[in-house]
């Protein structure tokens, strides 16, 4: 599995991490876990303008289908579009595999969101 | 009816002693004085069985029927022939049940029909995927549009004067309360006025619809359409008669994103307008969008082939709130008479009767036009319904038409007065030659 290091987290199971000033963003380990086998992922549109909880995205699994949201606020500039054909890449590699690549346009917050650690003990604490 | 219910006055006490009442209109307690009806209901005396049967039959008596009649009407519901063996079939108790049973541990049987039935819609229109059906094919027609306008996040529809009034009412309605706006274009020559489109279309169009044939019976150039939708990345939407699709290249091959239409013409009976089956198929790249149920092929774990509800993810009960669509159910008695239907009819039977609905409806309309009381309104292709222009007065040649045991073609300005004087006349497989002459001679004789 891709390392996790530099990544943040959100409550609802999103990853972000920032380089060069471009924030890729993904679903966590224990958001792929829940879900089950991932059969098919919503993407969102390139040059899209979203804040911070804004649906970017959706990942539908055979059992239901959950929203993804944007843990910043940017524009979509690529998205990952070998989960088209493949998006189980989620499931196998849910770090290395980012849903969406945003040019972050504020970066305030970040600070809201948990780093590892602290995403650990809230997942804990939820079960 | 007393005598079917089937607990005594005993019983009736013990349940009232059970929850602590002493007679029935204790159970009305909240319901206010004011508001409660304090006399017999106005009835007439009870009848017997044989006195109930009799008063039926002769109340169903005043109905015209297309067995009595000899029908020219059509604008969205056909007199098509039925074979006998559909309703043989359909009455199978396996398949005649008040609710559509989708669990596939004991439904294998539905739910296989269902899959034959997209599969035959699919093969029909052209397209990759069909749901389990809808409820009509306006219905349809209103839910394609508002899957546009959620696919292509804009919210205008384009919809020509050419669709049948009712189904474009229909479309206005479910857009009203969706927040999408209709954008309406007119007709050129009995097809709709695709000029008048190419200058009104902008970049927030989700969907141009079309239906083909129209509500005038023509043809419509649906690649023009798909060409002038797709250069502004609209969606076009074309709703469909599935027996002239047995001629006519398929909406698929055209450049259709989503195909609808009224299924009724495949092997249900008109029943004074319903229930009737919308069919419902698009490309691949919207399948995840389209409403409704949809059925799968599948292996079980002995590696035996099933069928299962599938996409179910996509289903409007898991994601109500984002839905584009809220219907969860189908038609699946009146899908299962279109699937025998074509099943029975198969590729040369369907084509034979979408030949002779073409030659018996050119050949009423050449009577028609020679005849000197009625002008063409267009001269576009037409498959088995025409539009010819009437100078006197419709409402009362429909009438003398009924008085001779005829259902006169319709009336187009009884539905929107833009048409007065349109006259709307189907033409199908059943009509004979006699029918079709006298059909004719009755018309110049009213006229005259």
């Amino acid at each position: 599995m891709s390392n996790t290091t530099g990544m943040r987290f959100t409550k609802e199971h999103e990853w972000v991490k920032i380089e060069d000033g471009k924030a890729y963003v993904g679903i966590t380990d224990h958001a792929q876990n829940s879900l089950g086998n991932i059969v098919f992922v919503e993407l969102p549109e390139i040059d899209n303008d979203v804040c911070s909880g804004d649906t970017i995205a959706s990942v539908e699994s055979v059992k239901t289908v959950s929203d993804v949201y944007s843990p910043i606020s940017g524009k979509v500039i690529e998205v990952n579009s070998n989960l088209e054909n493949d998006p189980g890449l989620l499931n196998n590699d849910p770090y290395g595999s980012y849903i969406a690549i945003l040019e972050v346009s504020d970066a305030s917050n970040l600070e809201n969101l948990m780093d590892e650690s602290q995403y650990q003990s809230y997942c804990e604490e939820e079960h | 009816m007393a005598g079917y219910i089937p607990n005594t006055k005993e019983q009736q006490q013990e349940m009232l002693s059970a929850v602590g009442m002493s007679c029935f209109a204790e159970l009305f307690a909240d319901i206010p004085e004011s508001v409660r009806l304090k006399r017999q209901l106005n009835l007439p005396s009870a009848m017997s069985e044989a006195e109930v049967m009799g008063h039926l039959r002769k109340l169903a008596a005043k109905n015209a029927n297309t067995e009595d009649y000899t029908c020219f009407l059509g604008a969205g519901a056909y007199d098509h022939y039925i074979p006998s063996v559909i309703r043989h079939l359909i009455s199978r108790q396996e398949f005649a049940t008040a609710y559509t049973p989708y669990q596939p541990e004991i439904s294998q049987g539905t739910l296989q029909a269902i899959f034959e039935y997209q599969t035959l819609i699919c093969e029909l229109t052209g397209m990759d995927v069909a749901n389990a059906s809808m409820y009509d094919g306006a219905s349809a027609l209103a839910e394609a549009a508002g899957i546009a306008c959620g696919v292509k996040k804009r919210n205008k529809i384009l919809m020509p004067q050419s669709i049948n009034p009712m189904s474009r009412e229909i479309v206005s309605t479910y857009a009203r309360f969706k927040g999408n706006e209709v954008v309406n274009f007119g007709y050129a020559n009995g097809q709709a006025d695709l000029d008048e489109l190419e200058r009104l279309i902008t970049e927030e169009a989700a969907a141009v619809l079309i239906e083909s044939p129209n509500f005038f019976g023509s043809i419509e150039d649906i690649a023009k359409a798909a060409q002038i939708a797709h250069a502004k990345g609209a969606l076009l939407i074309v709703s469909c008669d599935p027996i002239s699709l047995a001629l006519l290249k398929s909406p698929g091959e055209l450049g259709a994103d989503i195909a609808v239409g009224e299924g009724q013409s495949l092997g249900n009976p008109l029943n004074f307008g319903g229930p009737y089956l919308g069919f419902f198929a698009v490309k691949e790249p919207f399948m995840r969008k389209m409403p409704g149920r949809i059925v799968g092929k599948t292996l079980d774990k002995n590696g035996k082939t099933g069928f299962v509800l599938t996409l179910q993810a996509r289903e409007q009960h898991i994601r109500r709130e984002k839905a584009t669509s809220n219907i969860c159910s189908n038609e699946a008695l009146n899908a299962l008479a279109a699937t025998i239907y074509l099943s029975l009819l198969g590729k040369q039977g369907l084509r034979e009767v979408a030949l002779q609905c073409t030659r018996k409806a050119h050949y009423a309309y050449d009577l028609l036009t020679q005849s000197g009381v009625f002008e063409p309104a267009f001269s576009a292709p037409f498959f088995q319904e025409f539009t010819v222009h009437y100078k006197g007065d419709l409402a009362k040649l429909n009438t003398a038409f009924l008085e001779d045991k005829i259902i006169g073609g319709l009336d187009a300005g009884s539905l929107d007065p833009a048409f007065k004087g349109h006259w709307i006349v189907a033409v199908t497989e059943k009509r004979k030659r006699s029918e079709i002459e006298h059909f004719v001679q009755k018309a110049v004789s009213i006229s005259e």
